[in-house]
């Protein structure tokens, strides 16, 4: 090769390859300055740049949601609790192809339509770096069977959660209601910002009204992630600030014993401590299961619930709207002496029907062969029909609507709770506003006896009730008794007269009472079939409800119950206080389709008035 | 420039032909480049146990090499560039597939891609080939020449390997511009070269094609073809003048950056180790860039000059290209940091060039002394 070489001009070649050398040289340097001046510019003059990318990068905040208060009763059972639960969720921005990874998801975890439906629909609100729940309350294998595969599903993750727990089912549903995921609508209203962690919001009930107390305040995680979102570690951490317990006046005890005795029947018992206001009972029944709205009820299992004849996700209580019959008399009687239309011990002939002057429509009696001579007691005691369609007549409608709506007929109790129906106190002037017609005076003589417009909740009964017992101090009802606000500090909720009644001669409440306790206690009175083992004393007032008037020539007609169909049989009413000297408990009772309201809804009172006054241990260590 | 210079008065010959100054310097390259994949590996020691076992192998074929005079590989050049043509077209014929493309050929004990062979047998044999043509060159021993380019560098292409294809073009068109290629020849032919662009562009693979787009606009394309771009751009930017420190880099110990022990391995090193550190290793690159052309400049007969000056220019292309692209300069085109990226061939590869000038140096030593 030498050889070969020294053939041609070897110092010409070498300097003509030392040139190109110091050529290529030259333009390795100068690509190596241009190297050095990119470089510059990414990380000195655009380091911060770059640099509060790289902070973003690996950075992500995440909420932390508080946990949600407890609910308590009177007597701190737990109503309302949290358990752990797991859900799986999916982060859309992190997920290549959804559908594909549900699909895929489904193999592993059991995915009802339901599921899909609520996460579609999410998927559409949501931003894309928003996580979604797919399924809550996944089963242990479940979650197992996830672990096991998690790596093949990046943006889908298994997050532990409290999720809602009412431990005594359907006893305090319709007081309580449920909390279940936050759809659209709320979606809207809300903080979004607050509830950015948060699966549930209160439905409806205490849960509902008292959300702001139970939700809390959501904390933050700053969390170091890596491209895959796997959490590393936590940077920086606000800390949630929990939801607050509360304790309801609710006693559950007396909420069991309600239902039972109700047994199958429909219907609502509602009770309150007078002096306080404090809801002790709220029963609606037939009652449901709140846990199932929880996490999401399945399509069928709602359509049941929906479409049970019995209704049982109606809360009667609250929006139950009866007639309340009988029961308005002591009230129609106290009208009656506080306007001196009537005086106590003023007599009539109550024979089997009454008539209006110039009007040969009768008006009969429950009972056929009518009381006879009856004084206010008496009519009281009896329940005379009679008594009661002549006083109405003396009355007069409006004097009665303006006496009765001292009792909360015809509004809202406010309560507080969602939902509250406020009933029809019947008045011209409600006539001519609700149907643009006059009134009639024979409207007025059946609102005597608490048939024919008039309708009222059974809360406002058992409220009603409670200002007779009360001797008129209608105090505001309640189902919130105090908010725990730390370990030892309560916010007591204050009793607050709402209105009170006045009557003339403050004697009257006397009399009223005497009647009504008569007719419990009295062998003629119609509800002697309770007050005759009773220890303790009791003011009440039956009350049967026409569902269904047989009409014959304009005649209300009697029938007789065996012959028609149950769903149109009267309601059974029955309004109650006691101990008739220092009343502790004000309940009123309505057993739908019960029949006659001595025989049906006057026992349920007596078993919860038993169970409250003489059972409950806790019954009297906050009221006496 | 006393450093760079590998020629004058050389009193004894060095220990087994080896340069110190090259040698020292790329121990050094080696030593940083196993640092840094130890942090890239997320402190994987495994990987820089098999790394190192790479470099073992590497230096050993240097030190191998360095014995053999470079009268010997002038002899072997065309049959060892006619064994690479046939390896390569038993890649494809036989090859093991990895990412969409045909690179590697399996050997039983060891994978290797035969494409890395060129790297070293092409400039041999057209520095064989050139060195008896008296320069600058005719046009028809151009054109031949450029067709011994131009046979494997399509061989590769179509596995497809673009960026060693590259790689092996630009070490041809070297041997080619050493040799003495006329500057008008050169303009031409560069010329023709932009035209041939639309063309070329036509035989690009889909994601080829796409990587090059993706550069002129990353952001465009955040999740996808942009992905690497911006992320190791947002290492290097935030590595800062003076760097996060080593294993510290959050870019790349969170994952964020994608190929980070290999392609993008620069942009942990950057990040890790700031401005300060990339330019220090800038340096030592530059450095050993010249002292090669230095040794090519001192060697006796024209093939050794040609092959020395091709084999440092290919180191140069090695780096430059990779930081180019890692800083998002230049197309994605999958060329390792030399030295610092994980991957045997491509480091035994490397090692074999610097065995090859270390032999042409210690026979130019001879000549001299």
């Amino acid at each position: 090769m030498a050889a070969r070489d020294f053939f041609k001009d070897t110092k010409r070649e070498k300097r003509y390859f030392r040139t190109r050398i110091y050529i290529v040289g030259l333009l390795v340097l100068l690509c190596i300055l241009v190297l050095a001046l990119r470089l510059f510019y990414l990380q000195v003059k655009s380091h911060d740049y770059y640099a509060t990318l790289s902070h973003e990068n690996r950075m992500k905040v995440v909420p932390i949601p508080p946990t949600r208060g407890l609910v308590y009763d009177r007597n701190l059972n737990l109503l309302a609790a949290n358990r752990p639960s797991y859900q799986i969720r999916v982060t859309p921005v992190d997920v290549e192809d959804i559908e594909q990874v549900i699909t895929r998801l489904g193999q592993l975890i059991d995915l009802e339509e339901h599921h899909l439906k609520k996460f579609y629909g999410d998927l559409k609100r949501k931003q894309a770096f928003e996580s979604i729940p797919l399924k809550v309350n996944l089963s242990e294998e479940e979650v197992a069977r996830f672990s096991v595969n998690r790596h093949r599903f990046p943006g889908v993750e298994i997050i532990a959660h409290a999720s809602r727990h009412y431990p005594m089912t359907g006893v305090n549903a319709h007081a309580l209601g449920y909390v279940g995921r936050i759809n659209a609508d709320e979606m809207q209203k809300l903080d979004r910002k607050d509830y950015s962690g948060t699966t549930y919001i209160g439905k409806v009930g205490v849960e509902k009204f008292y959300e702001e107390t139970l939700h809390g305040t959501v904390g933050y995680q700053h969390i170091e992630i890596n491209a895959q979102g796997r959490r590393l570690r936590i940077l920086e951490s606000i800390p949630p600030v929990p939801g607050k317990d509360i304790v309801l006046s609710l006693d559950s005890q007396l909420q069991e014993v309600a239902l039972q005795a109700l047994g199958e029947r429909r219907g609502s018992v509602v009770a309150i401590e007078p002096a306080t206001g404090e809801i002790l009972v709220f029963v609606s029944a037939p009652t449901y299961d709140p846990n199932l709205f929880v996490n999401g009820i399945g399509n069928k299992q709602y359509a049941g619930l929906r479409d049970d004849p019995d209704q049982p996700l109606f809360n009667r209580a609250l929006s139950g709207l009866y007639p309340p019959g009988s029961t308005i008399k002591p009230m129609v009687a106290l009208a009656g002496l506080h306007y001196g239309v009537t005086r106590a011990k003023d007599t009539i002939w109550a024979g089997p029907y009454f008539q209006l002057p110039g009007n040969t429509r009768k008006y009969r009696d429950w009972k056929k062969e009518g009381h006879g001579s009856v004084d206010m007691l008496k009519a009281i005691t009896q329940s005379s029909d009679v008594y009661f369609y002549t006083l109405a007549h003396k009355l007069g409608i409006d004097r009665m609507a303006e006496f009765l709506a001292q009792f909360n007929f015809g509004r809202q109790t406010g309560l507080d709770t969602w939902g509250e129906v406020k009933g029809i106190l019947p008045s011209q002037e409600w006539k001519r506003s609700a149907h643009g017609q006059p009134w009639y005076p024979g409207e007025t003589v059946i609102t005597g006896i608490g048939q024919g417009y008039m309708s009222a909740t059974p809360l406002q009964l058992a409220l009603a009730t409670s200002v007779l017992a009360t001797r008129g101090k209608g105090v505001q009802p309640k189902f919130l008794r105090a908010i725990q606000l730390s370990q030892e500090e309560q916010s007591v909720n204050q009793t607050s007269v709402a209105r009170s009644v006045d009557v003339t001669d403050e004697s009257h409440w006397d009399q009223i009472v005497e009647a009504m306790t008569d007719s419990v206690h009295k062998p003629n009175g119609t509800a002697y079939s309770v007050g005759k083992n009773a220890s303790y004393t009791i003011a009440g007032k039956t009350g049967t409800a026409q569902v269904f008037s047989l009409q014959k020539d304009g005649e209300y007609l009697e029938y007789n119950e065996e012959d028609i169909d149950e769903k149109l049989r009267d309601h059974a009413l029955f309004i109650a206080f006691a101990p008739a000297e220092k009343p502790e408990i004000a309940i009123a009772v309505v057993v739908e389709n019960g029949g006659s309201g001595g025989v049906a809804a006057a026992p349920i009172a007596k078993a919860v008035m038993d169970h409250y006054l003489l059972e409950d241990e806790y019954a009297h260590q906050d009221s006496s | 420039m006393a450093t760079f210079s590998a020629g004058t008065n050389r009193q004894e010959k060095p220990l087994l032909n080896l340069d110190p100054v090259l040698m020292g310097s790329l121990v050094l390259l080696s030593g940083a480049g196993l640092a840094v994949l130890y942090s890239a590996a997320n402190n994987n020691l495994d990987i820089v146990i098999r790394q190192f076992t790479h470099f073992a192998i590497g230096f050993m074929v240097l030190v191998l090499l360095a014995q053999i005079p470079s009268k010997q590989l002038f002899k072997w050049s065309p049959w060892l560039y006619l064994g690479g043509l046939i390896v390569l077209i038993m890649v494809l014929v036989v090859g093991y597939s990895g990412k969409g493309a045909q690179r590697w050929l399996d050997l039983g004990l060891i994978r290797f891609q035969p494409s890395e062979l060129m790297k070293i047998f092409l400039p041999m044999m057209v520095a064989w080939y050139l060195s008896d043509k008296h320069a600058p060159p005719s046009l028809r021993h151009i054109a031949v020449a450029l067709l011994m380019i131009a046979i494997p560098a399509w061989l590769i292409v179509i596995q497809p390997d673009l960026g060693t294809a590259l790689l092996v073009l630009s070490l041809g068109f070297f041997v080619v511009f050493l040799a003495g290629i006329t500057w008008r020849l050169l303009a031409v032919s560069g010329g023709l070269l932009l035209a041939s662009v639309p063309v070329f562009w036509f035989y690009l693979h889909d994601y080829q094609q796409q990587r090059i787009i993706t550069l002129l606009n990353p952001e465009s394309d955040p999740l996808g073809a942009g992905y690497h771009i911006i992320q190791s751009k947002i290492a290097l930017g935030s590595g800062g003048l003076y760097g996060k420190g080593w294993l510290n880099g959050t870019q790349s110990q969170l994952d964020f950056l994608p190929e980070r022990s290999t392609d993008f391995v620069f942009a942990v090193f950057g990040e890790e180790f700031g401005f300060l550190g990339a330019i220090l290793l800038l340096f030592i690159y530059g450095f050993v860039v010249m002292r090669g052309l230095s040794i090519a400049s001192y060697a006796e007969d024209t093939y050794s000059r040609l092959l020395a000056g091709s084999l440092s220019l290919s180191f140069f292309v090695y780096f430059v290209v990779n930081i180019g692209m890692v800083s998002g300069l230049l197309p994605i085109v999958g060329i390792p940091l030399p030295l610092i990226s994980y991957g045997g061939t491509s480091i035994v590869t490397i090692l074999a060039a610097f065995g090859i000038l270390m032999s042409i140096h210690s026979s130019q030593n001879l000549f001299t002394s």
